[in-house]
Formats: C-alpha cells, sequence, structure tokens
C-alpha cells in the first residue's frame, strides 16, 4: 500500500496552485511544517519568514489578510493552535479574516518527541471559536482535494495534517466537499464508524475485522470537523444506533464530542467515543502509542462490537 | 555541593568529549533528536554540572540547590548525558532516549527525570520559569542562583523578552541567562530567518548585565561562569559557538539540527572526538 504525508501533498500542492493563482501568501514560523517553508525560493514575494514567534505570525497573518490577501499560516499544531490561541480568536476568527492555519505534525504521530509536540486538544481549542472551520485530510488524494479547497475558501479555516506517511484510502474519482461526510464503506447496518484524519485506515481496517465476526459496519470519513456534518451523523445514528468516533485527539472536544453533542439533542443512541484519553502524550512509536490508549483497529473493533452486544441487550 | 569535587579544565575537557559521545550515541540509538544545538551546548553544560553548579544527584530537590532550566528543551541528550555522568541516574539509561516509557523524554520532563528542573521544549517559555525561580529565591532568602540556556532562534519568541524585561525590574541579581549563539536554527541562518542583532544591545537595554565569551573555550567558560554567579545580576553570557562542534560534517549544517547520523557517520563522529584527545 502506497504511504505518503498529508502535510507534504497539502504544501507541494498549494505550490502547485501558487503558480497560477497569484491571490495568496505564505507565513512561516522557522520549521519544516509541510514544505511551504520553499516557498520563497519560487515566489520571493509572497512567502514570510516570521521567525521562530507564533503570536506575531497570526498577527502578521492577520494584518495581511486585512490588507487584502489570502494567507496561509503554517507551523506545527502545538504551537499555532495553543501558543497564539488568543491571536487566532481576537484577530482571525473575531474579525473574519481570511487567514488558512496549517497545523502539522498533529495528535500522537510526533511519537518521539513527547508531550509538549503532541497536539492532542488543537481540534477542541479551534472548534470553540466562533468563525472558525476545521478540515483534516484522511490521506494524500484528500489533501490534495482540500488544498484546492483551502485556496478558494474565504475566511478564517483551520486546516489539520499529520505527520508521517499514511496509506493512501481514495482514488481518483474522490470529491471534497465543505461540512460534507464521506461514507467510505457501508458492510451494513449494525455499527457506525465515524472517524476523521488519517485514523480512517483503522477504522476500515476495523470494519473488515468486524465483519469477519459477523459485525456489518459503515464507516464514515468526517473530513470536516466543524461545521459537522450533522445530518450524515444523524443518518447513520438512525439506522445504526451505534455509532464510534475516532479521532487522533483527545476525546475531549473534538469529533467524539462534536457527535455525541449532536446525538445527545437529537437522537440519543449508543455511542462511543475513541482518541486520547484525558492525558498528556509521552515519547514513544506512534503506533505503540496508539495500542496503548485502545486506537489500534483491533481495538476500535473490539470496542465497537461490545457496543453492538450492549445495543442487544438493551432492546 | 555534597563533598563534589569541582572538575577543572583539563577534566572538563576530557568530560566534554565524554559528553559530547553520549549525546551522539543517544541520538543515533534513539534514531531521533537534536545533535546539533546539543553539542553547541556541550562544553558550557559541562562546565555547569561539572564545576559551577551547586546540585547534589542524591536530594535532585534539594531546596538550596542551584537551577537549571535548558530552556532549549529539545537539545535535552546534552542536559541528559550531564546528569547521568553526575550520577543523578545511570549511564546505561541513556541508550532509552525517546523511547516508550523512559524517564528521557524527547523534551525534558522534570517529573519523570531526576534533575531536571523544569518541563520545557516549547521555545521561549523557560526563561520565565527561571525569573519565577529567582524571585522564589530571594523571597525565601536563598542563596541559590538560576541559570537557563537558550536558543539564540529561540530569542525570535516575544516571551523572552517579557521575562527579560520581568527579571531586570524585579532587580533578580541571582538568574544567569545563556545564549547559545551558534547563528542557526531549523532552517536556516538566524539572520536570514530572523535577525535577532544587535543582541548584546538588546539585552543591555532591557536592563541585564551582558558578557561574552567563546562557547569551546573551557577556561573561558568556567572564568566567565564563575564571575556571572558571582556578580549581581541578571546577567546574560552571549556564547559564541558552532552548531555541531566537534564534529566535521555537521558543524555550522542547518540539516543537523535534527538528523540522526547512520552507523558510518556515528563512527566517523566518535573518532574525531576521541581524536581531539591524542
Ligand atoms: C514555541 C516553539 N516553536 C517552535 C518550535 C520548533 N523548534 C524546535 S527547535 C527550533 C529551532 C531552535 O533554534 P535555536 O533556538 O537557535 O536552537 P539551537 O540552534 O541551539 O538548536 C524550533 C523552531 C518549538 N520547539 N517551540
Ligand atoms: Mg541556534
Amino acid at each position: 500500500m502506497m504511504e505518503v504525508a498529508t502535510r507534504f501533498v497539502f504544501g507541494k500542492e498549494l505550490l502547485e496552485l501558487a503558480k497560477t493563482n497569484g491571490d495568496f501568501v505564505v507565513c512561516n514560523a522557522d520549521t519544516k511544517a509541510c514544505g511551504i517553508e520553499n516557498f520563497g525560493v519560487i515566489f520571493p514575494d509572497r512567502s514570510y519568514s516570521i521567525g521562530i514567534a507564533e503570536q506575531n505570525l497570526i498577527n502578521v497573518a492577520a494584518g495581511l489578510a486585512a490588507s487584502g490577501f489570502k494567507v496561509f499560516a503554517c507551523t506545527f499544531a502545538v504551537f499555532v493552535t495553543l501558543r497564539c490561541c488568543e491571536q487566532v480568536r481576537n484577530h482571525v476568527c473575531y474579525p473574519k479574516l481570511n487567514v488558512t492555519v496549517v497545523g502539522t505534525h498533529t495528535g500522537l504521530q510526533v511519537g518521539e518527541d513527547g508531550a509538549t509536540h503532541a497536539a492532542v486538544e488543537d481540534v477542541a481549542i479551534m472548534r470553540s471559536l466562533p468563525n472558525m472551520t476545521i478540515i483534516q485530510p484522511a490521506d494524500a488524494v484528500a489533501a490534495r482535494a482540500i488544498a484546492h479547497a483551502a485556496v478558494k475558501f474565504n475566511g478564517p479555516l483551520y486546516v489539520r495534517l499529520h505527520r508521517n506517511p499514511s496509506p493512501v484510502i481514495y482514488d481518483t474519482s474522490y470529491r471534497f466537499e465543505l461540512g460534507k461526510a464521506t461514507t467510505v464503506r457501508s458492510y451494513g447496518d449494525d455499527v457506525a464508524l465515524i472517524s476523521s484524519g488519517i485514523m480512517l485506515q483503522k477504522a476500515l481496517d476495523a470494519a473488515v475485522a468486524l465483519k469477519a465476526r459477523g459485525i456489518k459496519a459503515r464507516v464514515i470519513d468526517m473530513s470536516t470537523l466543524k461545521p459537522l456534518d450533522v445530518d450524515a451523523v444523524l443518518e447513520a445514528a438512525k439506522a445504526t444506533n451505534a455509532v464510534v468516533t475516532i479521532e487522533d485527539h483527545s476525546i475531549i472536544g473534538g469529533l467524539g464530542s462534536a457527535v455525541a453533542q449532536v446525538l445527545g439533542e437529537k437522537y440519543p443512541c449508543m455511542v462511543k467515543c475513541i482518541g486520547i484519553p484525558d492525558v498528556f502524550g509521552e515519547s514513544g512509536p506512534s503506533e505503540v502509542l496508539y495500542a496503548r490508549y485502545h486506537m489500534d483497529a483491533a481495538s476500535i473493533a473490539a470496542a465497537a462490537e461490545k457496543l453492538v452486544r450492549k445495543k442487544i441487550f438493551s432492546c | 555541593m555534597a563533598n563534589f569535587p569541582k572538575l577543572q579544565v583539563p577534566e572538563l575537557k576530557g568530560m566534554a568529549r565524554t559528553i559530547r559521545t553520549d549525546v551522539l550515541k543517544m541520538v543515533h540509538a534513539a534514531c531521533s533528536g537534536h545533535p546539533g544545538g546539543s553539542l553547541s551546548a556541550a562544553d558550557i553544560v559541562t562546565a555547569l554540572y561539572f564545576n559551577i553548579l551547586n546540585v547534589d544527584p542524591e536530594r535532585p530537590r534539594w531546596e538550596d540547590r542551584d537551577r537549571f532550566i535548558l530552556s532549549k528543551g529539545h537539545c535535552c541528550p546534552v542536559l541528559y548525558a550531564c546528569l547521568a555522568r553526575r550520577g543523578f541516574f545511570a549511564v546505561a539509561e541513556l541508550a532509552t532516549l525517546r523511547k516508550y516509557g523512559s524517564k528521557l523524554q524527547g523534551h525534558p520532563d522534570m517529573n519523570k527525570c531526576p534533575g531536571v528542573d523544569m518541563s520545557t521544549g516549547s521555545l521561549g517559555n523557560g526563561i520565565g520559569c527561571a525569573v519565577g525561580m529567582a524571585i522564589a529565591g530571594k523571597v525565601k532568602q536563598k542563596d541559590y542562583k538560576v541559570f537557563v540556556m537558550l536558543g539564540d532562534g529561540e530569542c525570535q519568541e516575544g516571551a523572552v523578552w517579557e521575562a527579560a524585561m520581568c527579571a531586570a525590574h524585579h532587580k533578580l541579581t541571582n538568574l544567569v541567562a545563556i545564549i547559545d549563539v551558534n547563528g542557526l536554527q531549523i532552517i536556516d541562518t538566524t539572520d536570514k530567518v530572523m535577525n535577532i542583532e544587535p543582541l548584546a544591545d538588546k539585552w543591555r537595554s532591557f536592563g541585564w548585565k551582558v558578557l561574552e565569551l567563546d562557547g569551546h573555550d573551557m577556561e573561558q567558560i568556567v572564568a566567565t561562569l564563575n564571575y556571572a554567579k558571582a556578580s549581581e545580576g541578571p546577567v546574560v553570557i552571549l556564547a559564541k559557538t558552532i552548531k555541531g562542534k566537534g564534529v566535521s560534517y555537521m558543524e555550522g549544517v542547518a540539516k543537523w539540527h535534527g538528523a540522526v547520523p547512520s552507523d558510518e557517520e556515528l563512527a566517523q563522529a566518535l573518532s574525531e572526538i576521541e581524536g581531539v584527545a591524542e
């Protein structure tokens, strides 16, 4: 299976797009985040080095945006959503400026770097800001499509990208539509696995494992985390009455919280949120960490099976 | 300094070589980590732990100890190597850097690793924490000194200057900051990414006493650190260094900020460092 890192595909596509679209500029903060640090080599007038100064990165981006530019401000997610959170809130979201905040190295994929670098709360923080839209590609194909969507987008946007190579899942027929979930597998109506980002491959593997045990799952890719595709969530819940959410993020405030909030209000049913519990990250290979927090395919399948059994006994 | 015989310049030079080889072996074994800035800081951090700091490996949280904060936390291999060689934990544990379950996290964790005075890794913050420790020292009428080491790229963070202003405002005579001026950060040279010069003027205008030195001249390092420790701060030492110092192919090369040497590269690096001894 081919593996590519979503961050590099996104950055490379932005470089390509820049050749025909002269409207956007990029700002960097001394990180090798998604490759657009090299933007300045080709477009010296459209790339600004801000240095290790994330708060200024966002303020400068806001000033450029207020002067008519579309701006991509990019660095590691842990810094671009936390160090300058208040700048994103008050100078991007509140004035609704056309800034795309690009956060790379999200979730547990920073592995060995450990707690200070593992962005496991970035979605929770960005979700709580009014006017913010959040998208996260599941693979390289989606990352490419999302680069196009981000360039066209007008307003505060957070794009969440992963560090390591991950499996390519989609083919050329994939279309990204803002605010719309994609149903990737429909084996049946026993349980719905709703994932976001690169966890999609683990959800798909879990669905195959469940099928072998006679449990038919559907797998949904929630590439837009905000605004949430409420219709897709409700449809899946009504069909299955058992929903598992899967994200490379804290179970507090991310996809799981968003889905549970919708279902709690509109269609209470069995829900299991899979993600990082209320702890900081730690050093270690990312796959070891995923297993530690029961986020690997086997654990997802086991959790889904448990939910289905519970559902059967409760009706 | 619980009976620790301070190392003098010739022994310190030997110890710095040991620390450098430790750093390289650790990053190689971990398959990730930051050799460049660890090597540029190696001579100074060695001098701190083996001559300057009043610390006790038997009592890592001893109230009267001098403090050291590695504000540029990504360079923790050099800190871990010094702590291990100084007796805070077994040297063999250095092989666990960045491994699952290790006390040697990718960035220093003060609750996991004995001897680490502050968890760091997000740049620009350690110096503010050092200001807090220095204020505490004054309030509690303790004699300890607080040392903090920053990267030159790190000085681009606004929080560094908030802390600098704060230290002068509170007349923190017990605070010593050391800037590892290796001229490089991740992407490129510091002057290309975001010019920080004139650095000495900046610190002076923020109310600090400024000292400058060659960060690889052990005699100067020991003399200057001792002088800084004895003077009324806040004092900042601008240490001119070479990123990757001691390994020919790493010296002054941006890539080695966060790259891992291959088996052959490691062998060459180790022989170069050991060769200096002969
Ligand atoms: C707040 C923050 N932003 C970005 C980073 C990513 N980062 C890690 S090391 C580094 C470069 C540091 O350069 P410098 O301070 O000069 O350190 P040295 O050259 O000694 O390695 C950057 C940008 C970080 N750790 N923290
Ligand atoms: Mg530097």
